[in-house]
């Protein structure tokens, strides 16, 4: 009751024009950078630090927050339309959002994601609300030893997106093992293969990986059968609008993509890409349609959307209440209180409670605000894709290019992107699937830091993934997750034959 | 770079504006044009945070105008400092620096080195405090010695980067106390914010990071502070130095500015007075004091002898904990 009244005076706060307005500056904001590659929320908050210095901290954090959201429902756009994920958390989306575009269901796509986003971001937002000191307990539980175990789990994805041959698979995977080994070894400090370069000490950015071989592989390759193809449009098929059957496909997905999102998201270091490999999986193995998978399945972009929308409230629940940044934009709100003479954490909710529950109450705002941006801008968007093949794929590969550029100012990432470009280009000439690199890039690092950390901590002794309950039983899902299909593919196959 | 550049040029079009119409201070004959910090790390990073800090209070008393503050992140800092280096300037331009810059050089064997720069001043300081969930048995400073000295591996330290200002510390430490530096177990997080998780929830024996990051669970009795690395007592502050705690050793996380070799010294003398002023103002102390950071300024020549002598500290305690040769 007591945080109801809270929530209820957070609305009188952020419901006065003046924080309305900020609010709605700051999602607009937040989409567009969102849609724009290479720029983050993280970098727009830290570039709006400085003007904010004479804001009332109130409205300045309801603009952040508006940003933060904002940028979450924007990074799907280009993610289905173009290939080109914006930033890690929406890679996931560009694999069957991508497929669903070229079949002329971008608006299909783009509206499920959109939906998704705002029932994930109410939903979690609903979590913060009232649950954010539990799961900030159960996010302490997590030590390396829980962490290498989830790591574990989200590497069984893998298994969803090998494709139909498995040493090809497992050839795209190791590839992406080996790039993630690159750089500084942040346990011991000694340089990997970098080659001597300074700017690849720093390890290479799963961004522009993923950018290189989805955007530019995948369009050098289109391009490179079009003068064998006929000239189609990949314009909208049909009505914009989504279907009874694509909604009755798609509530469950939010529902799951939330649950997995939020926890996650609230986890110091759970990042926002596990929850969105866990949501695909998951919806893989639970999908009628699991052929479909890859070819564009309407939950591979439902559940993943809203996982990354809940995760990102789920960043909220500790850095509100323990002052701990998960993610880089966490970070800089975090820098952003100190700039205001704030200390998150448990003195937070007490000292300053105009401020964090105006801040929640926009949160509720700026996911309503979102959704009637978003959804009409569905059917403008995929007017982009009206444009004739030659002139899009060009747009492509600047937008890209661009993009990879404006991450770090960085021209070695220029390099990077165009040498995996081609090489992507080749993995789609060999029939190789892309997504198990990306998978690999991500977990591979996180899971060798998490495990070393683990047993630096025991002492090299093995047995801490067993004997943390935790960690057990993220071990024994994903065992289930890889043992239950094969036993169910050879029942089915002793059964076929009879 | 135009990108970042241009939107930073419309904020600072903006912050502009905002002093233009507040304008209480006279215009000073001697302003600074067109200055540029370099930041060799990301946005929101210590160093960014202070060539921010710097460029809105050096805007406000109009000790510079058109400040503006580029971020070249990667390998520690070299990339940026080896940028500042090989660019030609057309504009002042400032290179933003500290205690993690140094140690970088060092841990990744860097062909450009802090030699190729002049000292312009050093700004500010932050203390590291070592801390323990409250429920860890170890209660005081000589405990935690107590049970390094009985077995080195068995004490695990969450801190920060790999040669950074933690765990030269850490490194530091066991050598004041009669134990290998080799032999401690430190296990190295991304940043405070992981270190505080690991700690809180009991992962690793200790935590070790700069003050503020866990000042808020100190206060509400979350983690006990064992002590603080700074000589003195932070003001305000209830946590015993390491020398009241038996350890002697005090450090510091600094934080300063160097120019181009190049700079003429006309331009060099006015940019220190550009500083020596600023560091006066109302505005930079309450900036400081908003975030902890403790006015620790030291002009051109006093700064260029406290770095000979930490470069010399901080080689040889990476020496120690086998980090190089």
């Amino acid at each position: 009751m007591e945080t109801l009244s809270a929530l209820l005076h957070g609305f009188s706060v952020a419901l006065t024009p003046y924080n309305l307005m900020w609010s709605a500056i700051g999602v607009t904001l937040g989409t567009a950078i969102g849609v724009l590659p290479g720029i983050g929320p993280a970098l727009t908050v830290a570039l709006l630090l400085p003007v904010t210095y004479n804001l009332d901290p109130t409205s300045a954090f309801i603009m952040f927050a508006g940003i933060f959201y904002g940028a979450m429902y924007g990074g799907s756009t280009t993610s289905i339309l173009l290939n080109t994920p914006g930033e890690s958390a929406s890679i996931v989306t560009a694999l069957d959002g991508h497929a669903m575009a070229r079949k002329g269901r971008g608006a299909q796509a783009l509206a499920t994601a959109a939906i998704g986003s705002f029932v994930a971001g109410t939903i979690a937002t609903v979590a913060l609300t009232f649950v954010a000191p539990l799961m900030v307990r159960v996010a302490l539980a997590f030590g390396p030893a829980e962490y290498f175990a989830l790591m574990v789990l989200a590497l069984t994805t893998v298994t969803a997106v090998l494709g139909d041959s498995l040493p090809r698979g497992l050839a795209s995977l190791f590839f992406g093992l080996a790039l993630g080994l690159v750089g500084i070894d942040l346990q011991t400090g000694q340089a990997r293969f970098a080659l001597g370069i300074p700017e690849l000490l720093d390890g290479i950015d799963v961004v522009v990986v993923a950018v290189g071989l989805f955007a530019v592989g995948e369009t050098l390759y289109n391009a490179a059968r079009h003068r064998f193809e006929p000239e189609e449009m990949y314009d909208l098929k049909g009505s914009k609008w989504m279907s009874r059957e694509d909604w009755s496909r798609s509530w469950k997905p939010w529902l799951r993509g939330t649950l997995i999102g939020f926890p996650i998201g609230a986890l110091p270091a759970g990042g926002s890409e596990i929850p969105t490999f866990l949501s695909y999986l998951t919806e893989k193995r639970l999908s009628r349609h699991p052929e479909e998978f890859g070819h564009g399945a309407i939950e591979a972009v439902a559940g993943p959307e809203a996982a990354n929308n809940a995760s990102a409230a789920g960043v909220l629940a500790p850095l509100l209440s323990l002052g701990l940044p998960t993610s880089a934009t966490a970070a800089i709100m975090l820098a952003a209180f100190q700039q205001y003479g704030l200390q998150p954490g448990p003195l937070l909710f007490d000292n300053n409670s105009t401020l964090v529950w105006g801040l929640i109450a926009s949160l509720y705002i700026g996911n309503v605000l979102l959704l009637v941006l978003n959804l009409p801008m569905a059917g403008v968007w995929v007017k982009l894709l009206a444009i004739p093949r030659p002139w899009l794929y060009a747009g492509i590969l600047i937008f890209a290019t661009m993009g990879a550029y404006t991450l770090n100012n960085n021209l070695v990432d220029l390099v990077i992107l165009w040498v995996i470009g081609l090489i992507g280009f080749g993995m789609r000439v060999l029939d190789v699937p892309v997504a198990p690199c990306i998978v690999g890039l991500i977990l591979g690092p996180m899971a060798e830091q998490q495990f070393r950390r683990a047993l630096a901590i025991s002492q090299g002794d093995l047995s801490v993934f067993v004997t943390h309950p935790i960690s057990l039983a993220l071990l024994l899902i994903g065992l289930l997750l890889i043992l239950v299909p094969m036993l169910l593919r050879r029942r089915r196959a002793a059964q076929l034959p009879a | 770079m135009t990108l970042i550049n241009r939107r930073q040029f419309s904020v600072l079009a903006a912050g502009a504006v905002a002093t233009l119409t507040a304008g209480a201070s006279p215009l000073l004959a001697n302003e600074v044009k067109g200055l540029e910090f370099l930041a060799p790390s990301a946005p929101g990073s210590g160093y960014d945070q202070l060539a921010r800090t710097m460029q809105a209070v050096l805007q406000e008393k109009h000790l510079a105008s058109g400040v503006q503050v580029q971020n070249v992140a990667g390998g520690g800092g070299t990339v940026g400092l080896s940028q500042f280096i090989t660019s030609r300037k057309r504009a002042p331009s400032i290179l933003v620096f500290g205690f993690a810059l140094m140690g970088g050089i060092i841990t990744t064997k860097s062909a450009v080195t802090l030699d190729q720069v002049v000292p312009l001043a050093r700004l500010m300081g932050e203390a590291n405090v070592i801390v323990v969930p409250a429920t860890s048995d170890i209660k005081t400073l000589a405990d935690l010695v107590a049970k390094l000295k009985a077995n080195p591996q068995a004490v695990s330290w969450a801190g920060g980067s790999i040669g950074g200002i933690d765990h030269v510390m850490v490194g530091l430490i066991a050598k004041a106390v009669g134990v290998d530096p080799t032999k401690v177990n430190y296990v190295v997080h991304a940043g405070g914010g992981e270190v505080l998780a690991s700690t809180l929830g009991g992962h690793a024996t200790v935590g070790i990071s700069g003050f503020e990051e866990f000042r808020s669970q100190i206060e509400a009795g979350k983690l006990r502070a064992l002590a603080i690395s700074s000589g003195e007592r932070m003001p305000g502050v209830d946590v015993p130095t390491l020398k009241e705690g038996g350890v002697d050793l005090a450090i510091m996380n600094w934080r300063g500015l160097a120019v181009h070799a190049s700079t003429p010294e006309e331009e060099r003398k006015a940019l220190a007075g550009m500083i020596a002023a600023m560091v006066k103002t109302e505005e930079w102390k309450a900036a400081l004091k908003k975030r902890g950071w403790l006015d620790t300024y030291l002009p051109p020549a006093e700064f260029a002898a406290f770095l000979k002598q930490e470069q010399v500290r901080v080689a040889t305690a990476l020496k120690d904990v086998g980090l190089s040769q």
